[in-house]
């Protein structure tokens, strides 16, 4: 297929599409509706069910409903209409079905604003919800990268039988970039055997979240944890960009964040300084060991974020013990240019910055 | 003289033995709804949608595939479930807390839809499993665990009619109340259950049958008086009949 110029809210939703994707139920929130737009068109076309929902609380009831008869089925929301879908998404986490959620972020908390945000990164990562329960998380930095992570979300999501989430921010929601969609066809759905729908010439199939007995429900627990396991085993994703040489600064950034900080790091390269990126592009699992590996041949780290600061504990957590991690952010829809990115890389390479401190640990008895 | 088998357990109930308390009556309704998904021959295409509250776990009670909703939820993924797969039969089965509270939302939207499923709308004025608090559905005066002093109508307003409330919606559907208080009140229930099973089987709207219930346990009565409480507190406010028809005018 040739390359199409498209924006990213569509091309999210024609990768749904390509990926064998044929039931979408959502609610409209700002800015990511034209997903559903373009889905009220498309779906039809392609014979598939397309519900504007009465409200996010409903149409990730209705991706649990949908998701138990076998199909694949997805939604699209911002932060707060995510929050909605929290309660949802720990019961289908605990059910272990497999639905696509797309978290095209704004800033919060609250109503916040609906310009572009990464502040929902604890809500994605750790969780969301009630209860132990991971998501599979993405985070696309382009358009062509929200297209691949869409269609891999979906057979990721069947593979583990768990929600996956695509996790963007208003910048790739909104903004156009050619993109190209696989031609070499995308494998169908696995068999799902566990699928309600109807019990002919078997025992009865349940999907469900309830264990009474606490030796049932630990079992469940240990189940989902194991598949967290195979996750951080086998599914961490990250891009190395000059982060396998020796540098003074090494930045850890994702999304488009770690996109206007590769033309920072381009800048400061091209005037010799030593300064590379660690772009998770999985960010449950974290790319925790290749943070660990990059940090001994960094000097210094600097996390830059769209928030005062969520994926920084996790670098802080990964790096080297004696590596100082700083860590720069805007918030409120303030998204920084390159230059102020440089700027702040600047202070970093000259001691002038302050690492970012742990919060301070009571003093020990003298 | 050769017996004959002229009554036993409906296919689309396994044999398990109920949590439910002596004296409720949700026995009863989940009988209606097997006999009548084993009289139209539903039973291997069913797919039930279990409530949060004392018939979460009546999914080991139907023999027919089930999903186990969050609070409220049922008619959401009911209505996943049946535009994914709308040759399934699909019906939820939901007490008054989770219906006409915590998912009146879910209920008004997807009855306003004509999502083509069923809803089973178990009424028996009390919140039974967490262990009898005041339902939206709570008669005036009456005394529960949170209305110690019996519900004032001042404070928490009037019980809602779900029934007449879905009756409303210019949408077409099929909406009755029944009771199962006596064997007669129980014949004409289960003919309404399977009516709605029927409209469903034809694909011809969506379909709430209310079944007013008892919960002597929380009602601090016994059985035979908890179904006198039925008739002489419940039928006076929540009246009996049919509500609507999808053959009525739009």
């Amino acid at each position: 297929m040739a390359k199409k110029l498209m924006k990213g809210n569509e091309a999210i939703g024609e990768a749904a599409i390509q990926a064998g994707c044929r039931h979408y139920f959502a609610y409209p929130i700002t800015p990511q509706t034209e997903v559903a737009e373009y889905l009220a068109r498309r779906m039809p076309e392609v014979g598939g069910v397309f519900l504007q929902a009465e409200s996010e609380v409903a149409a990730s009831n209705m991706l649990f409903g949908a998701s138990s008869t076998g199909v694949r089925t997805f939604t699209s929301s911002s932060s707060p209409g995510i929050s909605l879908m929290a309660e949802s998404i720990s019961y289908i986490a605990g059910a272990q079905l497999p639905v696509v959620y797309i978290n095209i972020m704004r800033g919060g908390p609250g109503l916040g604003g609906i310009l572009p945000a990464q502040s929902d990164y604890f809500q994605a990562t750790k969780g969301g919800g009630h209860g132990d329960y991971h998501l599979l998380v993405f985070g696309p930095s382009t358009v062509q990268e929200a297209v691949d992570h869409v269609i891999l979300a979906f057979e990721l999501a069947d593979k583990y039988r768990n929600p996956v989430m695509v996790l963007g921010d208003g910048m790739i929601g909104q903004m156009m970039e050619p993109v190209e969609f696989p031609t070499d066809g995308i494998p169908p759905a696995p068999p799902k055997p566990w699928a309600t729908v109807g019990m002919k010439g078997r025992p009865q199939n349940l999907i469900r979240s309830l264990y009474l007995n606490a030796d049932e429900l630990e079992r469940n627990n240990i189940e989902l944890r194991a598949k967290y396991d195979a996750m951080e085993r086998d599914e961490v994703r990250f891009e190395s960009y000059h982060a396998d040489e020796a540098m003074d600064v090494m930045v850890v950034a994702y999304g488009t964040m770690a996109r206007i900080a590769k033309t920072a790091i381009d800048g400061l390269r091209g005037s010799g300084k030593r300064v590379g990126l660690l772009r998770p592009i999985t960010l449950y699992p974290f790319p925790r060991q290749a943070v660990r590996d990059a940090s001994d041949r960094a000097k210094a780290v600097l996390v830059i974020e769209l928030s005062t600061g969520q994926m920084v504990e996790d670098v802080q957590w990964a790096a080297r013990e004696g590596v100082p991690v700083h860590f720069f952010g805007k918030t409120g829809g303030n998204i920084p240019a390159p230059e102020d990115i440089s700027d702040e890389i600047t202070k970093v390479l000259d001691g002038k910055a302050v690492p970012r401190g742990l919060a301070p640990l009571p003093l020990e008895a003298s | 003289m050769t017996a004959a088998t002229i009554f036993g357990t409906p296919a689309s109930l396994t044999d398990k033995i109920t949590h439910y308390c002596p004296g409720c009556t949700h026995g009863i309704i989940h009988r209606l709804v097997a006999e009548s998904l084993d009289e139209l021959g539903l039973r291997e295409t069913t797919v039930g949608i279990a409530p949060v509250g004392c018939a979460v776990l009546c999914y080991h009670y139907f023999a027919c595939d089930f999903q186990e909703a969050p609070h409220g939820r049922a008619p959401a993924l009911a209505t996943g479930t049946k535009r994914a797969r709308p040759d399934l039969t699909v019906f939820t089965y939901q007490g008054d807390g989770d219906l006409a509270s915590i998912g009146t939302a879910e209920l008004i939207h997807a009855a306003n839809r004509g999502e083509k499923f069923t809803i089973i709308f178990v009424n028996n004025a009390i919140y039974g499993m967490t262990g009898g608090q005041m339902a939206p559905t709570t008669m005036p005066g009456q005394v529960t665990s949170t209305s110690p002093m019996g519900r004032d109508v001042e404070l928490v307003g009037y019980p809602l009619r779900v029934a007449e409330m879905v009756a409303t919606l210019r949408t077409p559907s099929y909406v009755e109340r029944v009771s199962v208080h006596t064997p007669r009140q129980i014949i004409n229930a289960k003919r309404a259950v399977r009516q709605a099973f029927e409209y469903q089987k034809a694909g011809r709207c969506f379909s709430l049958v209310e079944v007013l219930s008892t919960c002597p346990t929380n009602w601090g009565l016994t059985p035979l008086e908890s179904l006198k409480w039925v008739e002489d507190t419940m039928l006076p406010y929540y009246p009996l009949g049919l509500k609507k028809s999808p053959d009525d005018e739009v």
